[in-house]
């Protein structure tokens, strides 16, 4: 095995490390947790002006699809607002995938300018893990589709241009055989966006959707055929587009804490035995999620789906995630209670972002126990527990 | 950036899988309690080369790297071959290294080993393979030396049944001295690390494979236990642990084999950078050493009473998984070895 990149991606690595010096400001950072929401146009725009965005679609264009991951890597390594562009690229390249001339001409050109935004219309307020079983309906009407229901956790609605929404537009066959995927554009009169607050300042949505009529050119693969594209979203969104790595800012920020901060014992917080087991331990982590990570990104990279293997890696990057915000939480003491507006916070208010944000990260993308029902059945061959 | 072996690891892979199979394993490992050393596997494993694979072409040997080596090793640990081959390898190509790697020790008809501490009054502790292992290289000091007093044949009784036995360096040759010395050895014991991590995935392997065919044939309440979620959800955490170590040994592999130290190598725990072979090797031992732990003791308790009971493979793997990593030391230890290394360098280099 060979565990270099190869020179082009290392080049494409550097770039993206010297756009993150120059262009991810503390502005940026800070404005995205007062606001709560992780995405900026005008770093996206920057991002795609220098030519960074060409190979952060997943199956598009001829770059090296290792781009992609060293791409989502780097800037969730550098903590930058990138949830909002990793959706939008991930539909970009659903519509790349599946989607019709209209399309890619309409639509992937702009989100290629890093200017626009797309977001995830699956889940619903009854329908979640079980999200095969939504009910908002799309019905024909001539060369025109009708919309009515109601969608929960549309991250980035109130940024987006489009969302790709799961409707339901047979209700009389089994339930994974009637679904169908739209393109649709979010200001299509009918269309309403409630913000939904969060425990960690990231802001979320509840969508309404009140007779939005839409014409049959923003029909995303085949009527009925809606659940087949989910496979591809869900394919490209678990493990390769971020989310593997949150422990390697969570560690830099202990480090610069532990490095100043008075022990109670006496010396520093560095110098504490356990924590320093415990650095180790979330370094070793941190290396083990890339490397699963990685082989997703390489299993794309060499023309395979990596469903199963991104499973695996979100599962255990999720885990280790939320075990060393614990363990470093409890060792920060009360000084970790501290929010990032408060002075003596210890990292300046890092540990308790994390502790508030790691919770949603075995529940958003696929939860734990539906990631190890895919494992069980799909790798392990196991009986079909349901 | 390639994650597959080559074609001739591919082949490898195949030779030794076949050849753990039938001449050394589980029933043979079971046969070769308490001592842990099945003298006949070992004549045969001469015949396929595999001891002084390792070595140099210029020391008579196979000149394989310790990527190829870790291939062999992960099939010997999914065998859990009663055989010192990781030990000999490593120990051969550190005598190799000093220009003290004999005839019989390249061929395997004598076997050498490492001890993993340095001498304390001329005592080495615990030496794994040092029940049957003619020769030992040992630190004592600041002398590299190489003690061939001949093997003990009796091992202490131990969890996993390793050929341990504490030996006598009296009357050893010095191979090194000085700074060198403790850089051949310390080199030499991150080789028997990543290796011993390559074993360790090979235990886990196994015992997920064991833990899930139990659970397809086992029923109870009238159908299959691998069809309760409780029990699914026990396994499927597994497939990611296994193979997340097999990566990570086969990575301290690659930097081991490109020669990345801390001269050239990096440690970047702030951007997740580690190409450091040292760094590498400890973590692959830590995590290697936990995926197989965990790995075992689900599948263990997957079998229910069974996995207890000594006619079950699975208790073989569970005993070996704890005792082949921790014959070297407390993980929480080696965890701040690895915590120095990583915090030596400064900060501004995130
Ligand atoms: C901050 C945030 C952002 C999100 N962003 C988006 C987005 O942009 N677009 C979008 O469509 N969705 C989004 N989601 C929704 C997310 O995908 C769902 O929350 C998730 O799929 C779980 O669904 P649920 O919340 O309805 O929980 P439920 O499905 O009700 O699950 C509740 C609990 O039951 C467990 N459970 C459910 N079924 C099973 C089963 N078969 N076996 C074992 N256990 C089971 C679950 O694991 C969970 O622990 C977001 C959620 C959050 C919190």
């Amino acid at each position: 095995m060979d565990f270099s990149l190869s020179p082009g991606a290392a080049d494409f690595r550097d770039e993206v490390r010297a756009f993150l010096d120059a262009h991810l400001t503390d502005e940026i950072i800070a404005t995205m947790h007062r606001t709560g929401t992780f995405n900026d146009k005008g770093f996206n725009g920057a991002l795609a002006d220098s030519g960074l965005l060409a190979g952060a679609v997943p199956g598009y264009g001829d770059r090296d699809p290792i781009e992609l991951y060293v791409l989502f890597n780097e800037l969730e390594k550098a903590g930058a607002p990138y949830d909002g562009l990793a959706v939008t690229m991930l539909v970009a390249g659903v519509i790349n995938a599946v989607g019709t001339d209209f399309q890619r001409e309409h639509v992937l050109a702009k989100l290629l300018t890093g200017r626009f935004n797309c977001c995830l219309g699956y889940s619903e307020p009854d329908h979640g893990s079980d999200v095969a079983a939504i009910t908002t309906r799309a019905v024909r009407d001539g060369d025109q589709w009708v919309i009515n229901g109601q969608k929960m956790w549309t991250t980035m609605a109130h940024e987006s241009d489009w969302v790709i929404l799961l409707t339901r537009t047979d209700p009389d066959v089994p339930k994974h055989k009637g679904l169908t995927m739209f393109l649709v554009p979010m200001d299509t009169p009918g269309i309403e966006v409630q913000p939904v607050p969060t425990m960690a300042t990231e802001r979320t949505n509840a969508t309404f959707y009140d007779e939005a009529r839409i014409g049959d050119e923003w029909r995303l693969g085949e009527v009925n055929g809606g659940w087949s594209v989910m496979g591809v979203a869900l394919a490209f969104e678990r493990g390769v587009m971020g989310g593997t790595n949150p422990a390697v800012p969570l560690l830099r920020h202990v480090r610069a804490w532990a490095g100043g901060a008075p022990s109670p014992d006496g010396g520093l917080m560095i110098d504490d035995p356990l924590l320093r087991e415990r650095i180790a331990r979330t370094a070793i982590a941190n290396q083990v999620s890339q490397l699963l990570t990685l082989r997703a990104a390489w299993i794309a990279a060499t023309g395979g789906l990596p469903g199963l293997e991104g499973s695996m890696a979100k599962l255990y990057a999720t885990d280790r995630y939320q075990q060393a915000v614990g363990w470093f939480q409890q060792m920060a003491g009360a000084d970790g209670l501290l929010d990032f507006d408060t002075d003596g916070a210890a990292a300046d208010g890092w540990i308790d972002y994390d502790a508030r944000h790691s919770p949603v990260t075995t529940i958003y993308g696929g939860t734990t126990e539906i990631n190890r029902n895919n494992v069980a059945e799909r790798h392990l061959g196991l009986p079909r527990a349901r | 950036m390639d994650l597959a072996l080559t074609a001739d690891q591919e082949t490898l892979r195949e030779v030794f899988a076949d050849f753990f199979a039938s001449e050394a394993g589980p029933d043979r490992a079971r046969a070769a309690e308490p001592s842990g050393f099945d003298s006949r596997s070992w004549e045969r494993l001469l015949e396929t080369g595999a001891p002084g694979m390792g070595l140099p072409e210029s020391a008579g040997g196979g000149g394989a790297s310790l990527g190829d080596l870790g291939v062999v090793a992960e099939e010997l640990g999914a065998a859990i071959a009663p055989l010192p081959l990781v030990e000999h390898a490593v120990a051969g190509r550190l005598l190799a290294a000093t220009g003290a790697c004999s005839e019989p020790v390249a061929e395997g008809s004598d076997i050498a080993t490492l001890a993993l501490r340095p001498a304390r009054d001329g005592i080495c502790h615990l030496v794994p393979a040092g029940a049957v292992a003619r020769h030992v290289v040992a630190l004592d000091g600041d002398r590299l030396v190489l003690s061939s007093s001949g093997a003990p044949g009796v091992a202490l009784g131990n969890h996993g049944c390793l050929p341990l036995a504490h030996r006598s360096i009296d009357g050893a040759t010095v191979l090194l001295e000085g700074p060198g010395a403790h850089a051949a050895f310390d080199r030499a014991l991150d080789e028997w690390r990543t290796l011993t991590a390559a074993a360790l995935v090979g235990i886990g392997r196994t015992a997920l494979d064991l833990g899930v065919e139990y659970a397809k044939e086992r029923h109870q309440f009238g159908k299959p236990i691998g069809a309760f979620q409780a029990v699914q959800h026990l396994l499927a955490d597994l497939p990611g642990l296994v193979d997340g170590a097999r990566l990570l040994s086969a990575k301290a592999a690659w930097a081991g084999d490109s020669d990345l130290d801390s001269s050239n190598g990096v440690i970047d725990p702030g951007s997740n950078d580690i190409t450091d072979f040292a760094t590498l090797a400890g973590m692959a031992l830590v995590f290697a050493g936990e995926a197989a732990t965990t790995t075992t003791d689900r599948s263990l308790h997957v079998h229910g009473g069974y996995g207890f009971a000594e006619e079950y493979d699975i208790q073989l793997f569970y005993r070996r998984a704890r005792a082949w990593a921790l014959v070297l030391d407390d993980p929480a230890r080696e965890c701040r070895r690895i915590a120095d290394l990583l915090l030596a360098t400064s900060e501004d280099a995130a």
